[in-house]
């Protein structure tokens, strides 16, 4: 059993750290007791805002000590869980480690702590003309939070996710040791890659306090292009064409109108092209010359050959924001769609996309809900939204759970996985655990012991 | 019916280059894009296409690299375009370009509806399109919001004049100027380029014209003299505040009212 923080612990941490840092949890900062899903609440005992690497340690050594559990949270933006203490205890908020040491140009590589958020990094690369390319709908997430659920994002088609972009991290353990697994090289043997095991880990294994992450140089142009299709399932039949046909882009994202009327509600604005139910959008990145001789050839290839209606030029930053807003606002406008939602964010083998898109219509039909989605059709990830729209709640309980079901047994049908870039946090544990079986399952909590054996960090999540 | 839309060429960010003699922008075409006002005065006109077939034909004046937006007019459905270029026309003000395009577009034959961009984001004066209107001797109107109904002889729309909306029916030949939003603007189509692979656009140059006055263009016509121009001063400054929540929000909430934000 852990240990229940007490005065005298709330004292103690106190004096490890500026005590105007450690908060006692009352209701006027629930947020700390639940993610942006909203939907899995635990409320810690104490919270503590750590401002450097040092703090982090004293703080991870006291949990340690005491036996008392200890959860991380960045900006609180998962969907899955994951920065829910569901066991009380302390929560340390990384939010104030947020400095952006600068970018070593030699080997380029940027420095930045763990609070950085994703947007202030995005900034200050663009400034230099640097450019890190993962790029995850959520620009608010703090990049310790995004390394910890390896977040994915549009261009990870080209780019490739979290993962492809860290070089080396500087990380707490549970009891309080600082240590930095990976260097800033490019290639790395030297042995088992815990630096790999601490990403996607969820906050389970250790405290990431600090990142090294890779940059290059800004591309020089970037361009996208906006396909009609007649029906999605043609759109997405397409997508293996697109990107065999050597024309290398950055992201094929997928999106239905029914979608966009969503984000046309929530934004308040008509975005560009009405005529089409289905849409790929795809973006181009690179030097100037190679962006446009790209995108004539892909446009050629769409119109002679992959029956596309059109394609449509987005050229200019306010087309750029017709269109990416509608896309980047998908989330937030289902959201607002219904009264409650659970999400869905397996990632399938890319040919498999338009069967299983498909099998969510018929769900929708089986089950008598909504099941709007959207997705990166370029990497096999979808999100699936099920809303819960004025069904009872113990209906909602009762489907949601088949529902998932459904859509995971599919999913391992497929060939697929649980998720591609969320997580699995409290709320896909189950699902996981089907998905990969006991023995894979065994060996991530044998991991897990090694990193964490008396379970203080983040406990009940993941396995 | 025929309708004309006027539109320009503009720096596509505010990393501009001013020539220190004549204070004039440099356009070179690099880094250029079409005047983003200009874009919801195309799609306006493209929908009253949709409704009643109307011929809808651009016209812009500048140096031949505003050959691009043209060519993107007609990408995103225009039908016409023509390019008014020339040295003489260079280096024109309010009074010099609006002169020099009502003579195109008398060149180009009569319009029913005219449609320009509420302004352009280099020029900024929004005086443009209602000039073109007076030197052309036919009504408009200016910050138009929506069209409410477009009838044979005439179209109603609404107008926002900050205080109030007013809503005006005006008889054709006339002139709009269209605000943000009124529409959004449809994007180029690849599709529909290939057609105009081919087509060329019709160039307007000063030994064209009916008036062969040179000093009623460019610099020469422009009674307005630019004494210095500059890129905007970028204004970083900061302030940190800090204090409890309730302190900070009603500095904040002073701090607004200060500067007349609320």
């Amino acid at each position: 059993m852990y240990k229940k923080v007490t005065k005298q612990d709330v004292l103690a941490l106190q004096k490890l750290i500026d005590e105007k840092r450690v908060f006692v949890y009352d209701e006027s900062i629930s947020e700390y007791s639940k993610d942006e899903l909203g939907t899995l609440i635990g409320k810690p005992e104490v919270i503590v805002k750590v401002v450097a690497t040092e703090e982090v340690s004293k703080v991870a050594k006291y949990a340690y000590d005491n036996n008392i559990p200890l959860t991380v949270r960045g900006s609180g933006t998962g969907l899955v869980g994951a920065c829910v203490p569901l066991y009380g205890g302390i929560v340390l908020d990384t939010t104030l480690m947020n400095k952006i040491i600068g970018i070593d140009e030699e080997n380029q590589i940027l420095e930045v702590e763990a609070g950085a958020l994703l947007m202030e990094i995005a900034e200050y690369t663009k400034e230099r003309g640097y450019f890190y390319a993962p790029d995850p709908g959520e620009k608010s997430a703090t990049i310790g939070g995004n390394i910890i659920t390896n977040a994915g994002g549009m261009r990870a088609v080209k780019h490739g996710v979290t993962r492809d972009w860290v070089r080396a991290l500087e990380v707490v353990l549970m009891d309080g040791t600082v240590l930095e697994f990976g260097k800033k090289v490019v290639k790395d043997t030297s042995g088992y890659s815990l630096k790999n095991l601490i990403i996607g880990s969820e906050g389970t294994l250790a405290i990431v306090t600090k990142a090294y992450l890779k940059v290059t140089a800004a591309p020089e142009k970037t361009l996208s292009l906006l396909v009609p299709y007649d029906s999605l399932e043609k759109a997405i039949e397409k997508v293996p064409a697109i990107l065999n046909s050597g024309t290398n882009p950055t992201a094929v994202e997928f999106f239905t109108r029914e979608a966009l009327e969503y984000s046309e509600t929530f934004l308040g604005k008509k975005f560009p092209d009405q005529n089409s139910p289905a849409y790929i959008l795809l973006m181009f990145d690179g030097s100037e010359t190679e962006v446009d001789a790209n995108a004539k050839k892909i446009s050629e290839i769409l119109i002679n050959e992959l029956e596309a209606v059109d394609v449509l030029i987005v050229d200019t930053d306010e087309r750029n924001d017709d269109v990416w807003s509608a896309r980047s606002s998908f989330l937030e406008a289902i959201k607002a769609s219904t009264t409650l939602m659970d999400e869905c964010d397996v990632v399938v083998p890319r040919s498999e996309v338009g069967n299983y898109i498909k099998y969510t219509y018929e769900l929708e039909k089986k089950y008598g809900l909504r099941l709007p989605s959207f997705g990166h059709a370029g990497d096999g990830n979808l999100h699936i939204y099920i809303c819960k729209d004025d069904l009872s709640d113990k209906e909602w309980k009762e489907k949601l759970e088949l529902v998932f079901e459904d859509l995971y047994n599919k999913a391992k049908e497929v060939g697929g996985l649980v998720s591609g870039e969320h997580g699995i946090g409290y709320a896909k544990m189950q699902y996981l655990k089907e998905s990969v079986g006991e023995v894979q399952i065994d060996l991530m909590r044998r991991i897990k012991a090694a990193f964490d054996p008396k379970n203080l960090l983040n406990p009940g999540k993941v396995v | 019916m025929k309708i004309i839309v006027c539109i320009k060429q503009v720096p596509a960010s505010t990393e501009v280059e001013i020539d220190p003699i004549t204070g004039n922008l440099i356009r070179d075409g690099r880094n250029a894009k079409m005047n983003p006002y200009d874009l919801y005065a195309i799609e306006t006109a493209l929908r009253i296409k949709e409704f009643n077939g109307a011929h809808v034909a651009t016209i812009s004046m500048g140096p031949p690299s505003a050959l691009a937006v043209l060519n993107e007019s007609l990408w995103m459905g225009c039908d016409d375009a023509t390019i008014m270029t020339d040295r003489k026309f260079g280096g024109a003000d309010v009074v010099a370009t609006s002169y020099t395009l009502a003579e195109g577009i008398k060149l180009i034959g009569s319009a029913d509806l005219i449609i320009c961009g509420k302004q352009t984001t280099d020029g900024d004066t929004a005086q443009v399109g209602p000039e073109i209107a007076e030197n052309l001797k036919i009504p408009h109107l200016s910050y138009v919001d929506k069209i409410i109904e477009i009838k044979e002889k005439s179209i109603v729309v609404q107008v926002d004049m900050d205080s109030t909306e007013e809503v005006w029916e005006i008889d054709y030949p006339c002139l709009i100027t269209v605000n943000k939003g009124i529409f959004t603007p449809r994007l180029p189509s690849y599709k529909r380029g290939k057609l105009f692979k081919d087509y060329e656009i019709r160039q307007i140059h000063f030994s064209d014209m009916k008036d062969q006055n040179e000093a009623h263009y460019g610099l020469k016509g422009s009674p307005t003299q630019v004494e210095r121009m500059f890129p905007p001063i970028k204004n970083t400054d900061k302030e940190i505040w800090e204090d409890t929540d309730k302190n900070l929000a009603l500095k904040l909430s002073k701090k607004l009212k200060e500067m007349k934000v609320v």
